[in-house]
């Protein structure tokens, strides 16, 4: 199972990577918002999926899940949604004020 | 057990949020925004004080023991961070209240500058890497708003640069702490130095050890990753590039010495002498070359930032006491002197109008205070004695060659001279030459203005002629973090 989910992470990072290197504002925001779950699945699948009962006092099993990459990513998910919107925000702003999405355009410099 | 070190993370945290409140008037919002930046910067002192006096500080938030709750450690180098920051923190504040336009100041831009402390602040004194991540975030959300706060065309385009750069490295940070979680099972710092020990980073280990230092080198602005620098801090006002020049790439290379001394020391070969010294001499080259290059009074420090973040990281990477005290060092002296610079330069723009060095000239005859005063600080950072950037210079190019690495050592002697050719190009273009602003431009007070920078001077030269005690701090400090055992021993109490 953790393999499988290791793949998918990768499947996402490559997803995202293109979606960033794009030109369009609202792709790369995609891009990073895809990026940061397959982010969230690496933590959760690097503590292990779930193996045994849940960590909690009385269950008396032989094995327990490690809770603390699920209290990580939950901490992580708050954070990278709060900046996406941020994000957008900024993007769009950036659109109203320069009239383009285009990132050639906006990079704002004729040589280099 | 010390609830003494929270304070500087909650202070700011506090009046932040308190200010939210009293965002539509502005008297209020100074009155209280004055008294807690003073309280923060003695409550800091206060903090040193304890340690220098008990030892590393640990506070167990929740009173869970060390390796499964959350700790907070302050620990010299720390420490020294914290004061920097509160410093930095009053002097950019007094200097906001001269410069800043009414409209800014409603839009809620004196709680984002306290977050922004807030997570600042919470980065140098935790002993917990995924806090790290916490407390990075904290201080980039509140550094994306106030670099598009105003929302001029040029900060929207830069600072959406800027927000991509940071999430994506923000999200290698998240790789890396999921890496290292599932290597060695902790992310308590002190914790993950021991498991690191036991299993004498091989492998994978070393992968993670660069992968922590790609990221905090985005952070710290390291070649080849500073490309985002110099136009994204050109656009915010004056107070907020220097409090962002002054803080936000030290503290990347905060975390970079502090993990690569708690944490990946064993590979020093490898990583420091290896990698870390190498991009530190390009991260010092290329930064001065750009900074040459410029004609532009703000986009010159800014590549400055980058070229004396690489003398701080060549500290860490000879990896001697004496080239770490040095980096401590270096880092105390350029907090001061950045600011200051950047200050500087939105004096100046308020009494021209203009960056571009092109279009100045001759204000050492209309403003002698400011341009004398730019000089002191000028001839500080290209590290001429007297002053406090050749004591930062001195030990980290003396260790260096006394460690047999003479082309590191070469190319920071180098890099010193070209920084003063082009602090010198800026002097003499600015405030040397014919006069070029109005005369009413020329009767502009200036004294306001440059009330809140001389305590920034003044310590550049304090800690010129004064080097003794502050130096042998910082060896202090040096020592501590060179022997991570200290560390351990305070948070696992062992």
């Amino acid at each position: 199972m953790e393999t499988i989910i290791i793949i998918l992470a990768g499947v996402l990072v490559s997803v995202a990577t293109y979606l960033v290197l794009s030109k369009n504002l609202i792709r790369v925001i995609l891009g990073t918002s895809i990026f940061s779950h397959a982010a969230h699945l690496l933590i959760m699948t690097m503590g292990g999926l779930k193996e045994g009962s849940s960590p909690l006092l009385g269950e008396e099993a032989a094995t327990y899940t490690d809770a603390l990459p699920q209290a990580l990513i939950l901490t992580a998910i708050v954070i990278s949604f709060g900046v996406t919107s941020f994000f957008l925000v900024i993007a769009y702003r950036a659109y109203q004020e320069t009239n383009t999405d285009n990132l050639d355009i906006l990079r704002g410099i004729k040589d280099e | 057990m010390n609830n003494l070190v929270i304070l500087p993370v909650l202070i700011p945290f506090f009046t932040g949020a308190l200010l939210i409140l009293f965002s539509k008037k502005q008297r209020i919002q100074k009155i209280i925004s004055s008294i807690s930046s003073f309280v923060i910067l003695a409550v800091a002192i206060y903090l040193a004080v304890y340690v220098y006096q008990n030892g590393i500080t640990v506070l167990e938030v929740g009173d869970w023991p060390a390796p499964f709750g959350i700790v907070l450690v302050a620990d010299m180098f720390a420490n020294i961070m914290v004061i920097l920051s509160a410093i930095v923190g009053v002097v950019c504040l007094f200097f906001t209240f001269q410069t800043i336009s009414p409209k800014r100041e409603k839009y809620y831009f004196y709680p984002f500058y306290f977050f922004l402390l807030t997570g600042v602040n919470g980065a140098f004194l935790t002993g917990d890497l995924f806090n790290l991540f916490v407390f990075f975030e904290v201080m980039l959300i509140a550094s994306y708003v106030l670099i598009v706060h105003g929302g001029t065309k040029y900060q929207l385009r830069e600072s959406f640069k800027y927000v991509i750069i940071n999430v994506f490295s923000s999200m290698l940070f998240l790789v890396a702490v999921a890496y290292i979680y599932s290597i060695t099972g902790t992310l308590n710092m002190a914790h993950l130095s021991e498991r690191v020990a036991e299993l004498e980073q091989a492998g994978a280990l070393n992968v993670v050890a660069v992968l922590f230092f790609i990221v905090f080198a985005i952070k710290g602005a390291l070649f080849p990753l500073y490309f985002w620098l110099p136009r994204s801090y050109y656009g915010p006002p004056a107070a907020i590039a220097a409090l962002f020049g002054g803080l936000l790439t030290k503290v990347g290379v905060y975390a970079i010495i502090r993990t690569f001394t708690l944490i990946f020391y064993h590979d020093a070969g490898f990583t420091h002498k290896g990698i870390i010294t190498a991009i530190a001499g390009f991260t010092m080259l290329l930064g001065v070359l750009g900074a040459v290059s410029q004609f532009n009074f703000k986009r010159i420090l800014s590549y400055h930032i980058i070229s004396q973040v690489g003398y701080m990281v060549m500290g860490l990477g000879v990896y001697t006491t004496l080239a770490v005290a040095g980096a401590i060092y270096y880092i105390v002296h350029h907090i001061i002197v950045k600011s200051a610079l950047f200050l500087f330069a939105g004096a100046t723009e308020k009494i021209t109008g203009t960056n571009d060095l092109k279009q100045m000239g001759g204000l050492l005859k209309t403003h002698p205070y400011l341009a004398w005063m730019f000089f002191i600080t000028a001839l500080s950072l290209a590290g001429i004695p007297p002053l406090s950037g050749f004591f930062s210079k001195f030990p980290i190019i003396l260790s260096s060659f006394q460690e047999e690495q003479y082309v590191i050592g070469g190319v920071a002697l180098l890099v010193g001279l070209l920084t003063l050719l082009s602090m010198m190009k800026i002097f003499s273009y600015v405030f040397w030459g014919k006069q070029k602003h109005t005369e009413e431009q020329a009767k502009y007070p200036a004294g306001k203005l440059l009330l809140p920078i001389v305590p920034l001077v003044a310590l550049t030269i304090i800690l010129g002629l004064a080097a003794e005690p502050i130096f042998s701090y910082s060896l202090m400090a040096a020592e501590q973090i060179m022997d991570p055992t200290h560390y351990i021993d305070s948070v696992l109490k062992e």
